[in-house]
């Protein structure tokens, strides 16, 4: 994709002079030949395919993976913008915990007129959860927020992901492989560290076990070896130490969930799924899914088992749902947002459907249920032909569509074929909720590779860079 | 532990110890052929080859006559072959992907760049010089894995499920490697002796790392009924039956025991059969029958473990 981005805001230099976070590390890097970084961006690779950090392309054959790209050089963010950040994200995190109870009960919300009625027509509303209380009022235990730059204080939540968010894996890997290619520099900065983050996760799981239960058993709920991110849940699993478990394990009795072991069956009181609602349990949804568990749902609702995140959770990540963060922080916290929205304009609504097509080349349309890069149009840098195919595809169903200004998303020193250059990044921190809301003081950050792209989904030929939070 | 996790484990070891085997009948195999007379016809030496392999209709309906070359392609590298080693190790590491939560990091990782530094045989023409080096790389990685494991993963019941891979696929492969070589190697009536004899039996020993134990133990000549007490009674030999027995009912012991008695009992059966078995009464029911017998009652161990723990059902 090649777009024109006016002056983006690059994380390390402005006007050709390192920010203060950046000044020892530019410094470093300004030592450091290319060549050196590019040998050491080969041993990163050679590590990652050897450990088997890769993910899976449906279709291709067994026993072939690929590497998500890896960049040597980090993102850097002061203690001061972590505190904004985080700050941020565990407001918004707790507000739509209280939004998704809502939902699901008093509807408060929709009575006072903040979000539309229309939402409980929602596709992923789930009116099996009506009335079902979850341990602590918790739906969203993992959160993952999706935030970009734009300027020095210009940070903007471009999405919130609240129901099976992926990539903590490669924030923790990632961190692990830059600490053994660069000691020197982890000598020389004072790192906020996040290898802590799989042993938070276990006691938030534990949390939320059904109130009563002493020891509770927690198992992570994988599709199986073939799922493109089947990585991440065995290494997640692994690190929390409990059982890697896929459907077929599991099985329902009385109103209980338990796994088949070599001992005979064992009761599980947590399960934190990666795998969709609609695969969960072919008695309740998909009835074709074989990745599912008969009964699940049922039990569930009856409080047998806890499910991590909760059902129903699409509801409050979708689109055209988080117009509304804002003024459900407002409305459940009593508070000001700190992090902004990016300016959305809802084509439902007529004369913003009308502005998006006279600027139809300005803007970044989305699908309001899409994810991953898919089915969606960045206006700047589309044909006329494919200009003209959106169009009409907004007009034949408007409401599925939100547009966004075109955000000149910062930019961080990524090596490339040619050396160091600039490239977009976005940040996904994790939010994690139990007993209380936490995070790790570190996060996911995505790099187009290509030159000018401001697409990061690793579906789409994205990559990754560690993250430091400094002290 | 999941009995689907259990399952992958004991799979997993028993496809390594399969491509090991494979490759120690390939390594001989080819050898053999260095020796002047040792066979009438490439078809002579190689048939057996595929027999110990349980894979001569698979070649069949691919080849047409016996030739080095495409066995060796059929028994290493053949995608098409179900038992060829690329076939074995590719499952291996499917199987160790399935469960890499389960098992030590450094074993996970030793499999999976097993599994990347195979691709470096994919295209060779093995014959031409390559088979040798290609038959010490599966072995020294198979030993490389048996090292891995035991050195770093817990030695829990996932560990105990890897073990017993090992040693059912272990014996299933010497019991029918020596029940191939005797049939072939001992004609009735007919007398032993002579540079091949010597050769031949030298061979089989070597297949199964045995040839310095024979001498350590007879520091004898080479005689076929010491070779098979060495491969089936002694329980000092790794690779002997009555070692691998030895070993799966001490693990069977360690299994929790609610679910364990019909494998235990079938295990002590055949273990009790090398324990106080005596050569000469095995000859005189003849040894390609009792092997035959041992090899099914292997099996059906095999199955018992998988009944018992591996495919448990919801009761």
């Amino acid at each position: 994709m090649n777009m024109q981005v006016k002056l983006p805001f690059d994380e390390m230099l402005v006007d050709g002079v390192a920010r203060d976070i950046y000044a020892a590390y530019a410094d470093w890097l300004s030592n450091t030949p290319p060549e050196q970084l590019e040998s050491k961006r080969q041993e990163a690779e050679l590590l990652f395919r050897r450990v088997g950090i890769t993910f899976n392309v449906y279709g291709e054959t067994a026993g072939k993976e690929r590497l998500i790209p890896f960049d040597v050089v980090p993102r850097l963010l002061a203690a001061r913008e972590w505190k904004l950040l985080s700050d941020g994200a565990m407001q918004r995190v707790r507000a739509l915990n209280m939004f998704l109870h809502d939902i699901y009960h008093s509807q408060d919300i929709l009575r006072a007129g903040l979000v539309p009625n229309s939402i409980l027509a929602h596709p992923q509303y789930r009116p099996e959860m009506i009335g079902v209380n979850v341990p602590g009022g918790v739906y969203a235990h993992i959160a993952g927020i999706d935030i970009v730059r734009t300027g020095e204080d210009q940070f903007y939540v471009l999405e919130d992901n609240l129901r099976t968010p992926s990539g903590v894996s490669y924030m923790l890997e990632d961190r692990r492989m830059m600490m053994r290619l660069f000691p020197e520099l982890f000598r020389k900065y004072s790192v906020a560290p996040v290898e802590h983050y799989p042993h938070m996760l276990l006691n938030n799981l534990r949390a939320v076990a059904q109130p009563g239960i002493q020891e509770p058993t927690v198992v992570l709920m994988t599709p199986g070896a073939y799922n493109s991110a089947y990585f991440e849940h065995a290494f997640i699993a692994q690190q929390m130490g409990v059982e890697l478990v896929e459907g077929q394990d599991l099985f329902v009795r009385g109103n209980a969930v338990y796994m088949r072991t070599t001992e005979g069956p064992k009761r599980v009181d947590v399960i934190y799924r990666r795998i969709d609602d609609e695969f969960i349990d072919p008695l309740n949804f998909n009835p074709d899914s074989m990745l599912g568990v008969p009964g699940l749902m049922t039990v569930y609702r009856n409080g047998g088992v806890t499910l991590a995140n909760a059902v129903g959770t699409g509801v409050a990540d979708d689109k055209s749902t988080y117009i509304h963060v804002p003024a459900m922080i407002r409305f459940y916290l009593g508070e000001e947002p700190i992090l902004n929205n990016v300016p959305t304009y809802q084509l439902s609504k007529p004369d913003e459907l009308q502005y998006v097509l006279d600027h139809l080349a300005e803007l970044v349309v989305k699908e309001v249920q899409g994810s991953g890069g898919y089915g969606m149009l960045v206006g700047p840098a589309a044909s006329r032909k494919e200009l003209d195919e959106f169009r009409l595809r907004i007009l034949s169903c408007p409401s599925n569509y939100i547009a966004q200004p075109t955000l000149a998303l910062s930019t961080c020193p990524t090596l490339v074929a040619q050396g160091l250059a600039p490239r977009h990044v976005d940040l996904r921190p994790f939010v994690l909720s139990g007993k209380s809301v936490s995070m790790v003081p570190g996060a996911l950050c995505r790099v187009a590779m290509k030159e000018g792209s401001l697409v990061v989904n690793s579906s789409q030929g994205g990559g990754t860079k560690d993250t430091w939070v400094l002290n | 532990m999941l009995s689907r996790t259990a399952d992958h484990l004991y799979w997993m070891a028993r496809y390594i110890e399969r491509a090991e085997n494979m490759a120690r009948v390939l390594d001989v195999t080819d050898n053999m052929s260095l020796v002047p007379n040792a066979a009438a016809s490439e078809a002579a030496l190689w048939g057996p080859a595929l027999e110990i392999a349980g894979a001569v209709t698979a070649y069949e309906d691919l080849h047409d006559t016996i030739t080095a070359n495409e066995v060796i392609h059929f028994l290493a590298l053949d995608p098409r072959n179900p038992s060829s080693i690329y076939s074995a190790l590719l499952s291996a590491r499917e199987n160790a992907r399935a469960v890499r939560a389960a098992i030590s990091s450094e074993t996970w990782e030793n499999i999976n760049s097993l599994w990347l530094e195979f691709a470096q045989f994919q295209d060779m023409r093995l014959l031409e010089g390559h088979l040798h080096e290609f038959c010490d790389w599966v072995k020294s990685r198979s030993h490389l894995f048996r090292g891995v494991s035991f050195g770093t993963m817990l030695h829990d019941d996932a560990f105990r499920f890897l073990r017993l891979g090992t040693f059912i696929e272990r014996a299933d492969n010497t019991a029918r490697l020596l029940d191939v070589k005797y049939h072939l190697l001992l004609p009735n009536d007919e007398e032993i002796g002579g540079a091949v004899d010597y050769y031949e039996w030298s061979a089989v020993l070597r297949s199964v790392s045995a040839f310095q134990a024979y001498q350590k133990v007879f520091s004898d000549s080479i005689e076929p009924w010491r070779v098979a007490e060495l491969l089936v009674l002694r329980q000092d030999m790794p690779r002997s039956l009555h070692a691998c027995l030895s070993e799966i009912t001490a693990i069977l012991d360690q299994l929790p025991g609610r679910r364990n008695s019909e494998c235990l009992r079938v295990a002590g059966e055949l273990h009790a059969r090398l324990r106080y078995g005596r050569m000469e009464e095995i000859f005189q029911g003849g040894l390609h029958e009792f092997l035959e017998d041992f090899v099914v009652g292997n099996n059906n161990l095999g199955l018992e473990i998988q009944r018992s723990f591996l495919n448990a059902q919801a009761a």
